[in-house]
């Protein structure tokens, strides 16, 4: 039992701290927020310098084999400086899921170009009907004498409209195996009948909405050999859900900084704000929570790759925690701000907009409290 | 980064497990099970302090040289989980970790020699004289007053909220040997014999209907001056090195685990009609258990850090902070689970040796004294806003 960094791990906060902190400032932020991309293309390329797009690919495939824990590592420091690049959709779901579910000339062809940098990827598997229920897909794939041939429309698609390439779930019509099976299939951007409209994501970055209007695909697009996909679904996303957790403990941090800061030089009725009990108390209660919320992300990390039920239950319950975290911390920093903080003349409202997006995404805490009480009664380890 | 236990670690578990299965009898367990109070009876708790003894594991936190078994942090967790686990009665937790740390620290060899031993074999039974009528959250404001008399003290005064005065035979007490510039000043520490003339002991019945503390009064009591602990006028240090201690050895997750699961095995039950198949029952049950959680691996991060010889500082604030907040959501939810059986009232004690029938099913016995009794988790040991105001200040710096 040892919950302290190894050397590597240390390293590795150093240098993704130093770089957020020396690359990341508001000035760049802003003009990402106005950017039709929502990221910087040569930033990307310094994450693939940096060694980091290669972090949770196996070594044999051009990759450095770290895990769920190193990946938190690097979202808590990019959620400090609010990064907008497509890491979760590249690597930590796109990178994944070809992994989990890929043959091995898929895996050959994709994983080192993502180690690289030239390859991105998007997962398209969010349904307007499905709300969050991961095993709902309307979307269709029929085998055609040429391959495959899908439709259907998905939406939320985080980063879809800079990906090459788009892992798009769908039901499997093949008249072979068991019904009911979804499978994954790569689809590239360029792909005729594929609409990719993209908007401006809540907190940051861009998302899109997608419509496969009978997409024609090869065969060997579908990735692996058309088992059921779900299990692998429910691992990347529940491995996205520790990494967004980790990202939203970095923006909760930084956001509890700030306003600590805030309510030190703050002066009203002659004293500073957090001369006041009241006040003092809020920010306790804060610190706190962020505190909660680490121990939670680090939890969903290290059981990442635990038997399924219990690592959608840390997922779960991550995902719940911190997102009641994240709401407090983010409201209550508003909040102890004053008017400025509705403002977009600070920073705080932008910080606040992710951890919404972050409660948002894959699911609120509600949501994620019911996952949790379905998948089980309380366990005691052994 | 590792949570799961090496060989090492794996094999102290089961030395513990096999010297739990030996040596908790079921009376102690169902005992331990049926007591809504915070501590156990003396009889119960000083039983397995005898078998712990007898094992060398009487003082789990000590130093060796004082009887102390030189566990490692993971060591200690193991122990503390597996108590938990299998539901072992609570000890003189005033004894163990509260003054037994303070003599080892401060005391001298004359003090060590004679009351580590006693401590240790459970021929002790300490209580705390810390709070007054008039002193609560402001400790330092206390009253209780030692003037010197030759090689004696001569206390007067009161000390109220005293867990179990009423069974101890020594109680250390803050009182106060003279008046400094601050009123942290001129406070000494001494330890007393319960049974020395002019001592008084009135019960004070908690809401849940326990008989657990006391309000103790001192008329012309001598303490000699030998039962001092360090110097005089110091003794404010001494009780807030013991306060750290009282806000626990940031080991409590396993104890709310096995709580809220003896509330979910009900909420499963018929005696409940099954009150889980409520969505509302299922989904608190589980955000509770979430909190647990996030407690216990605080706990792992702190231990850790422990491992590698880092101070946890304030952060053990925030541990008896949310112990405390999760220990009390779990009695609400047990109050909830339990229906229409929370209306009934048992007001025999000890609920272990009950003379007749209850009026509701033994395994709901405790549930609601518990709830009410556990309010006073966030105001003993310092209350929440006292913690609150140790965070902003250790933490943030404000």
């Amino acid at each position: 039992m040892d919950l302290n960094l190894s050397d590597e791990q240390r390293l590795l906060r150093e240098s993704a701290e130093r770089f957020v902190a020396e690359s990341y400032d508001a000035d760049h932020r802003r003009k990402m927020a106005n950017d039709p991309l929502g990221f910087s293309p040569a930033v990307w390329k310094q994450f693939a310098e940096l060694g980091w797009l290669a972090l949770p690919i196996p070594e044999e495939l051009g990759g450095l084999g770290g895990g769920a824990v190193e990946i938190g590592i690097l979202m808590e420091a990019f959620g400090r400086g609010l990064v907008s690049e497509p890491y979760i959709a590249t690597v930590v779901l796109g990178a994944a899921l070809i992994e989990k579910c890929g043959n091995a000339m898929q895996k050959q062809a994709s994983l080192p170009k993502i180690a690289d940098g030239s390859l991105k990827l998007a997962f398209a598997h969010s349904e307007r009907a499905a709300r969050f229920d991961l095993a709902k897909v309307a979307a269709t794939a029929n085998k055609t004498a040429q391959g495959w041939r899908l439709a259907g429309s998905k939406i939320a698609v985080l980063d879809g409209h800079a990906a090459d390439e788009i892992i798009v779930s769908a039901h499997i019509h093949d008249h072979q195996g068991p019904s009911g099976r979804i499978g994954l299939f790569l689809v590239p951007a360029t792909a005729p009948s594929l609409v990719v409209s993209d908007y401006e994501r809540l907190g940051g970055g861009r998302a899109c909405n997608i419509e496969l209007a009978d997409v024609q695909l090869p065969g060997d697009s579908l990735l692996g050999n058309g088992s059921d996909a779900l299990p692998a679904i429910e691992w990347a996303i529940d491995r996205a859900i520790a990494a967004l957790g980790a990202e939203a403990v970095g923006i909760m941090q930084t956001l509890l900084d700030t306003t600590l800061e805030y309510t030190k030089i703050r002066k009203q009725f002659g004293r500073p704000l957090s001369a006041n009990q009241v006040i003092r108390h809020r920010l306790a209660d804060m610190a706190m929570q962020v505190d909660e919320a680490r121990s939670m992300a680090l939890r969903a990390a290290l059981k990442a790759d635990s038997p399924p039920v219990e690592r959608a239950r840390a997922a779960s319950g991550a995902k719940a925690k911190i997102g009641k975290c994240a709401r407090f911390v983010g409201e209550q920093s508003i909040q102890l701000h004053g008017g400025m903080g509705v403002t977009e003349e600070l920073e705080v409202g932008a910080y606040f907009k992710r951890l919404v997006a972050f409660d948002t995404l894959f699911g609120g805490s509600a949501h994620h409290y019911g996952r949790h009480a379905r998948l089980g009664r309380i366990t005691i380890p052994a | 980064m590792d949570l799961s236990f090496n060989a090492e670690e794996r094999a102290f578990q089961d030395e513990v497990r096999g010297f739990i299965a030996k040596n908790l009898t079921d009376e102690m367990k169902r005992a331990t099970a049926l007591t809504p109070s915070v501590f156990s009876d003396p009889d119960i708790g000083m039983a397995w302090q005898r078998a712990l003894n007898k094992q060398g594991w009487g003082a789990p936190g000590w130093p060796v040289e004082h009887g102390g078994p030189d566990w490692t942090p993971a060591q200690r967790w193991i122990f503390e989980t597996e108590s938990a686990r299998a539901g072992v009665p609570n000890v003189n937790v005033m004894g163990v970790k509260m003054v037994g740390p303070v003599i080892i620290g401060f005391g001298s060899p004359e003090q060590k020699n004679f009351y580590l031993p006693r401590i240790l074999s459970g021929e002790d039974y300490w209580c705390q004289g810390y709070s007054e009528p008039g002193s609560g959250s402001d400790l330092s404001s206390l009253k209780t007053r030692a003037v010197r008399d030759g090689d004696d003290y001569i206390i007067n005064g009161t000390k109220i909220w005293t867990t179990h005065a009423h069974h101890a035979n020594r109680m250390f007490a803050l009182v106060r040997t003279s008046d400094g510039p601050r009123q942290q000043d001129g406070i000494s520490f001494v330890l007393i014999d319960m049974k020395t003339p002019g001592i008084t002991t009135r019960p004070i019945l908690t809401i849940g209907g326990d008989h657990e503390v006391n309000q103790v009064f001192f008329d012309d009591v001598r303490v000699p001056v030998a039962n001092r602990v360090g110097e005089e006028g110091k003794g404010w240090t001494y009780g807030k090195y013991l306060l750290e201690f009282e806000r626990g050895s940031g080991i409590a997750s396993a104890k709310l685990r096995e709580g809220l699961k003896a509330i979910a095995e009900l909420a499963e039950s018929d005696l409940t009609g099954r009150a889980i198949d409520s969505p509302d029952i299922a989904t608190r049950i589980s955000e509770v258990e979430i909190d647990i959680d996030a407690l216990e691996m605080t706990e792992l991060r702190v231990l850790s850090a422990l491992q590698t010889g880092q101070n946890p500082g304030a952060v053990s604030s925030i541990l008896k902070l949310r112990n405390s907040e999760i220990r009390q959501a779990v009695t609400r939810l047990g109050a909830d689970v339990i229906g229409h059986d929370a209306l009934v009232v048992e007001p025999m004690r000890p609920l272990y040796k009950l003379n007749h029938e209850p009026a509701m099913p033994e395994e709901m016995l405790t549930v609601v004294p518990e709830y009410l009794n556990g309010r006073a988790y966030t105001i003993f040991g310092g209350t929440s806003e006292i913690q609150r105001d140790i965070i902003a200040k250790m933490m943030l710096g404000i």
